[in-house]
């Protein structure tokens, strides 16, 4: 089975800001791979471990610095990966990011496309709908636990009135949730190894995006303003020093909550 | 304008929150409100949504229809979209709704601004509001082209009767192969009882920060000092630590408690829907970047394995000398 994961490079949570002048999110300081996706690339990873053949592709679209999010998912196990990374992409939004990703994804012809639960930048948990529309696959999201076999595969997932089970034949899309697995740390094999796999970089042109359908052009929403969010009582913070447990017991006494 | 509302409805009830967008929708006074109910057997629900504001509501009825499976939806609503010219379609937030929504962006190359917390026209077009960055933000978003759509963070509204009539129409149902090649093979099944939460004076809720399932007697030794109840994060809940009736959050219960405290929770903007009403919110998290500190009255950075028990046997102590 052929799996690709998609994987998105984010800011580093401390220096997470919106920039006033671009309105869009700072991307120039540290990144990371997105948390959540390393449970997509564990699930991806475990899939093919246990059918004992394929290979898992990590995609991504971002700034070129989402390479080092790649060489970690290349570190983790995955066999190639592909980025997609164009200065004419900076600024897509969904409508943006599904058709250029949409692109991407369909040129590898995978049997799964395996998404996170959310990116932590964004916090959309929405894009495999979209992605799963570009490319006309079935798709399961919220995945909790998942099987795959006779070329179907099957997701166990929570909603606001419990738990479906939902069934997809392949090809198709499935996003996970963060409690589907316990994502493993890459080895020194696996980094070391990860510099000598493949990794390729695509500009729009090369998959045939037209610039008018990327970035801001091609994006259908936009930021109009930034304003402060409402005021919250006093917040108090403090560090565990030894004596965390005392202050909390202070605290909730003036509170007359004890 | 003509704004369309997606109606999710579960059993026999319009939801709670389809209800809220709709009436939300009606009051911008912005032209014609219309609903959509998709499913089968779902006629009779459609009339309900008059008084909330909807002056038309769409009924596509089909057997085809009957799981709460998203990608049909696209169809019925797309070929809604086109035919009744419709400019805006707004949702609330839910499993079922942000799939629905983001299918349809895709398949309309249409806008979709999510975790909404207000709409208002401004000069003939929509401006949303959505707090981004766990909240640290306001973001004012607005819509290039049409259609529009939206969806509304949980919990954002209530639904106001206003009265009214609303004239039912079906609607053709015309489903793409794709679009119905998922199947349902077992719905919406409650697993596991377990106590109700949502009367509790006080709650000591347990994320993955505990580390294991066995380390919830932490949280409920702390509970039980305080008099509260126990309460779970989805994480820890899909992962089969704690039962799913102590859920907290979007999919889980929406508690108000006069006391909650936060024990290895990272504050997922899922989780805080569920409990940022509380009066006061205390979070233990051993990440000072946790997001839960951005909405906490007294944020603690440690690990729980420390404070939650020397915590516990403060109040014991506490309880103790004032008895
Ligand atoms: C559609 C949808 C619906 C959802 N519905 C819900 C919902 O209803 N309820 C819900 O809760 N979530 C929901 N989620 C999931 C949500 O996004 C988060 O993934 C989830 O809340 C995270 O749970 P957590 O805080 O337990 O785990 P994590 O995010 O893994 O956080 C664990 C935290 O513990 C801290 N920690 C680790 N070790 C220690 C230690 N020793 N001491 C102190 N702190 C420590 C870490 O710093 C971290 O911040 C939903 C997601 C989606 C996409
Ligand atoms: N730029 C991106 N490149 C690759 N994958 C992405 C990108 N953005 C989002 N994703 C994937 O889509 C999931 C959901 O993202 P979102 O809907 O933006 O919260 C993430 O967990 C990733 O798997």
């Amino acid at each position: 089975m052929k799996i690709a994961v998609c994987v998105k490079h984010v800011p580093e949570a401390a220096s997470r800001r919106i920039d006033p002048s671009t309105k869009r999110l700072d991307r120039s300081g540290e990144g990371a791979l997105n948390a959540f996706d390393a449970n997509a690339l564990e699930e991806a990873l475990r899939l093919k471990d246990a059918s004992g053949e394929g290979e898992v592709v990590a995609v991504s679209m971002g700034p070129q610095k989402a390479s080092d999010t790649l060489r970690k998912a290349l570190a983790m196990g995955a066999d190639r990966a592909v980025l997609v990374s164009d200065e004419s992409a900076a600024g897509s939004d969904l409508v943006a990011t599904s058709y250029a990703l949409g692109k991407a994804l369909a040129r590898e012809e995978p049997d799964l496309v395996l998404l996170g639960q959310q990116a932590s930048d964004s916090d959309g948990a929405v894009l495999w709908a979209a992605i799963a529309e570009r490319l006309r696959r079935p798709m399961i999201s919220q995945v909790a636990e998942l099987t795959a076999s006779d070329g179907k595969v099957r997701g166990k997932r929570q909603t606001e009135f419990g738990y479906d089970v939902i069934e997809a034949p392949l090809p198709a899309v499935v996003a996970v949730s963060d409690a589907i697995n316990e994502p493993r740390y890459p080895s020194l094999k696996g980094i070391m190894g990860a510099k000598k796999k493949p990794q390729e970089t695509l500009s729009l042109d090369d998959l045939g995006v037209e610039s008018e359908r990327a970035g801001e052009a091609g994006s259908k929403t936009e930021v109009l303003g930034l304003t402060d969010p409402p005021a919250r009582g006093d917040s108090r913070r403090i560090e565990d020093d030894g004596n965390a447990a005392e202050q909390i017991a202070e605290f909730l006494a003036e509170k007359r909550l004890i | 304008m003509s704004i369309l509302v997606f109606l999710e409805h579960h059993g026999n009830e319009l939801q709670k929150g389809s209800l809220s967008v709709l009436s939300k929708a009606a009051s911008l006074g912005a032209g014609d409100v219309y609903g959509v109910v998709a499913g089968s057997g779902v006629r009779e629900l459609a009339s309900g949504a008059g008084k909330y504001g909807a002056s038309k509501v769409f009924v596509a009825d089909d057997p085809a229809l009957e799981a709460p499976l998203p990608q049909p939806r696209v169809d019925v609503i797309a070929t809604l979209v086109r035919e009744q010219s419709i400019d805006t379609v707004l949702l609330a937030q839910s499993v079922l709704a942000a799939d629905v929504a983001a299918g349809l962006s895709a398949r309309l190359d249409a806008g979709l601004n999510w975790e909404l917390v207000d709409i208002e026209e401004q000069d003939g077009k929509l401006v949303g509001t959505r707090p981004a960055l766990a909240d640290s933000v306001y973001v004012q978003v607005g819509w290039k082209g049409e259609p529009c759509i939206g969806i509304f963070r949980s919990g954002t509204f209530d639904p106001k009767e206003t009265g009214g009539e609303a004239e039912v129409v079906d609607t053709p149902v015309q489903l793409e192969d794709f679009s119905t090649a998922a199947t349902m093979i077992e719905q919406a099944h409650e697993e596991q009882q377990g106590p109700s939460i949502e009367d509790a004076d006080v709650i000591v809720a347990g994320g993955r920060g505990l580390g294991g399932p066995e380390n919830f007697t932490l949280v409920e030794e702390l509970a039980k000092a305080l008099g509260g109840a126990v309460a779970a994060t989805r994480a820890v809940v899909d992962a089969g630590w704690y039962p799913y009736a102590t859920q907290v959050g979007q999919t889980g219960k929406t508690v108000s408690p006069k006391l909650y405290v936060a024990c290895g929770i990272s504050g997922a903007i899922q989780h805080k829907v569920g409990m940022q009403s509380s009066s006061v919110i205390v979070a233990i998290n051993k990440d000072p970047n946790a997001p839960i500190f951005e909405y906490s009255d007294l944020g603690v950075v440690g690990d729980v394995h420390e404070v939650v028990p020397k915590l516990t046997e403060l109040v014991k102590q506490r309880k103790r000398s004032a008895s």
